[in-house]
């Protein structure tokens, strides 16, 4: 049995066995996991195709609203419950709850996934810093225009259905959301591990590294670029979708389309670990959520001072990230092979 | 469909007027911002910030029983200084590198620099009373007021006397000097360390005029921020760089556009409408440039 092979069995057998032997921590694990899911799939636009986007929000909140609007349509009036707000007067039975949340759960990622195909022919003809601000300016519209809409609850937002009662406990519901968010990190990451190893992976990154040389060498670049944006869009969905139910509200500016917050983070955490790796947005998603968490605790009311802070050291000092830094440091155990004449010969020029 | 704007043809003047009233302001902060875009390369999304911070301190002065309308002169001078903190702390380190890493860079500045206004300011929506009155035009049907006339004539003077500046003056001429061949200027011997300092200042001390018009004519909130830096970049990309005639044009038109709709769509989609309006400008010019298979650069 070789390293590798011993990694992912630890960390698959923390996943499964995490919900029972942290049970305090069940909710802060499913929210790393969600943060994981942003961070890897901001790295196929950020790191592998080097177009940085602020818009992936843009399908976390779509997909947070199409999953649990699917899930209260299919059996009730949406905008009776919107009107209703807090008040439970509309109940799932359990079949009914798990149905909807199934379909829900579905169009929550296909959804963005065509939105994104659609737009994506327009916007992911920009480049450069046109590309990144119209992707921020994308992301806010679409929670202004969401802060506006009755029939989703306008600026008041809209509760997501509760489990249903008499099927398990809280817990149980707890531990459902858990499997759920470790199941989707799990999925994205054996998805982008298997495509980045493909012809695709590899059309990303010349996209990266020269566009208008990988499209003379008669690649159409912008039919992967938009293929690339629709997984990401898939994967974000799902995520938004999940975190709906975490959450259990869904508010159109500070939750689903939530720019400042995740909509940061999912960037932050890519380029803290080190973007255009596989495992980068991993261990960065890691590192900021303990981080995150624990100014959360100690310092409440001063940590968006602190994630300005933070998001200008790293980007300033810290570029390379966590990864790119490791890179640098052990280049043989990224498989770069580096001739013993060359690094002599590197000292004696220094 | 029946509009409130089309049964009343007098709030199109009403907005048309408004619109420009309010554009005149934009234009100030766009040039700003097209100033230090053209000289350093930066795109500073903490700009809309740099504003909000001007008009809190015409508010500052309004709360200590000053006259609000000063602001405009002492909002630019201490906001001259906040810029030019700003850039010997951060932006020149990242002056030379990715274009992405200054946008990021500036986005961390203004959450920052929103949470500290929050601190220091509270999170209410406030407004400077500057008691100028208003003036009534065709018997009383379009109201304007008097501190709005007051913020346009202010902003005109201090686009004028910033182009007397850029043109006469020795800093003015290195300054120009760096935006064409930052190299050239400095073998040549200009300090082009010390010109983007005082360019980052000078669009800081811009933010603070416009900030300061902003105070006494409309609401401060320190969250505000972010659509007048969408607003001038996306002045800034219609108009180009450092063509001030086309970036006041622009202003107004973006200004009349949002008067009308919020007349036409509703108040709570304005914000909606300004930044569905860049998406879309970016997008009509990438596709009028991929006819000749180029790309906005």
């Amino acid at each position: 049995m070789n390293k590798n092979t011993l990694l992912y069995a630890g960390l698959l057998i923390f996943g499964l066995v995490g919900a029972f032997i942290f049970p305090a921590y069940k909710l802060q694990l499913s929210f790393l996991y969600i943060l994981i899911v942003l961070a890897m799939t901001w790295d196929v636009q950020g790191g592998q195709m080097g177009y940085n986007t602020f818009g992936n929000i843009l399908f976390f909140g779509v997909g947070m609203y199409v999953a649990s609007s699917v899930q209260i349509a299919m059996f009730f009036s949406l905008s009776e419950w919107t009107d209703a707000g807090g008040e439970k007067t509309f109940v799932h039975t359990v079949p009914q709850f798990f149905q909807g949340f199934a379909f829900g759960i579905l169009l929550s990622g296909i959804i963005p996934m065509l939105i994104a195909g659609i737009i994506g022919y327009g916007i992911l003809g920009l480049r450069g810093h046109y590309f990144a601000i119209c992707t921020l300016a994308l992301g806010i519209a679409a929670g202004e225009i969401a802060g506006g809409v009755e029939i989703i609850g306008a600026g008041q937002g809209m509760t997501v259905p509760v489990w249903p009662k008499g099927f398990g406990s809280n817990e149980l519901s707890s531990q459902f959301l858990y499997y759920l968010s470790f199941a989707l990190a799990v999925i994205t990451f054996t998805f982008l591990k298997w495509a980045y190893s493909t012809r695709f992976g590899l059309v990303l990154n010349a996209i990266r590294d020269n566009e208008d040389k990988a499209e003379a060498m008669g690649i159409y670049t912008m039919r992967y670029k938009i293929i690339g944006w629709m997984v990401s869009a898939f994967f974000v969905g799902l995520a938004g979708g999940i975190m709906g139910h975490i959450n259990g509200y869904i508010e159109p500016t500070e939750i689903a389309f939530a720019g400042p917050t995740f909509g940061v983070f999912m960037v932050l955490m890519a380029i803290l670990g080190g973007k255009g790796t596989l495992w980068g947005p991993l261990v960065g998603a890691t590192i900021f959520h303990l981080f995150k968490e624990s100014f959360w605790t100690f310092f409440l009311g001063w940590q968006y001072v602190a994630l300005g802070v933070l998001i200008v050291v790293i980007v300033v000092y810290f570029p390379e990230g966590i990864m790119g830094w490791l890179r640098e440091k052990y280049p043989e155990r990224f498989g770069e092979v580096i001739d013993e004449a060359d690094r002599k010969a590197q000292v004696i020029l220094k | 469909m029946d509009f409130l704007i089309f049964q009343a043809p007098m709030l199109m003047v009403q907005a048309s007027i408004d619109g420009i009233l309010l554009g005149i302001l934009f234009a100030l902060i766009a040039y700003g911002m097209a100033l230090q875009w053209g000289v350093m390369n930066i795109i500073n999304i903490a700009q809309g910030e740099l504003v909000i911070m001007g008009g809190y301190i015409a508010y500052f002065m309004y709360l200590s029983g000053i006259h609000p309308a000063f602001g405009v002169i002492v909002s630019p001078i201490i906001m001259y200084f906040v810029g030019v903190g700003m850039y010997k702390l951060v932006i020149n380190k990242v002056v030379d590198r990715d274009l992405f890493i200054s946008i990021l860079a500036t986005f961390g500045i203004s959450i920052l620099a929103q949470q500290l206004m929050n601190f220091a300011f509270g999170a209410d929506v406030v407004v400077a009373q500057s008691n100028f009155g208003t003036t009534m035009l065709f018997d009383g049907m379009v109201t304007i007021p008097n501190a709005k006339i007051f913020s346009g004539l202010v902003c005109i003077i201090a686009a004028i006397i910033l182009v007397i500046y850029m043109k006469k003056s020795k800093l003015g001429r290195a300054i120009r000097a760096t935006a064409q061949n930052a190299r050239a200027a400095k073998i040549l011997g200009v300090d082009t360390e010390k010109v983007y300092a005082s360019t980052f200042g000078i669009n800081a001390a811009l933010c603070g005029i416009a900030g300061a018009c902003i105070a006494i004519t409309f609401t401060l909130h320190p969250y505000t921020g972010l659509p007048y830096t969408v607003r001038s970049f996306m002045i800034v990309i219609i108009a180009g760089l450092g063509n001030l005639p086309a970036v006041a044009i622009s202003g107004m038109g973006l200004g009349v556009f949002e008067e009308w709709a919020d007349y036409l769509i509703g108040t709570e989609f304005r914000i909606a409408a300004v930044f569905s309006l860049l998406v879309i400008i970016l997008v009509y010019r990438r596709f009028k440039l991929s006819r000749k298979r180029e790309y906005l650069k």
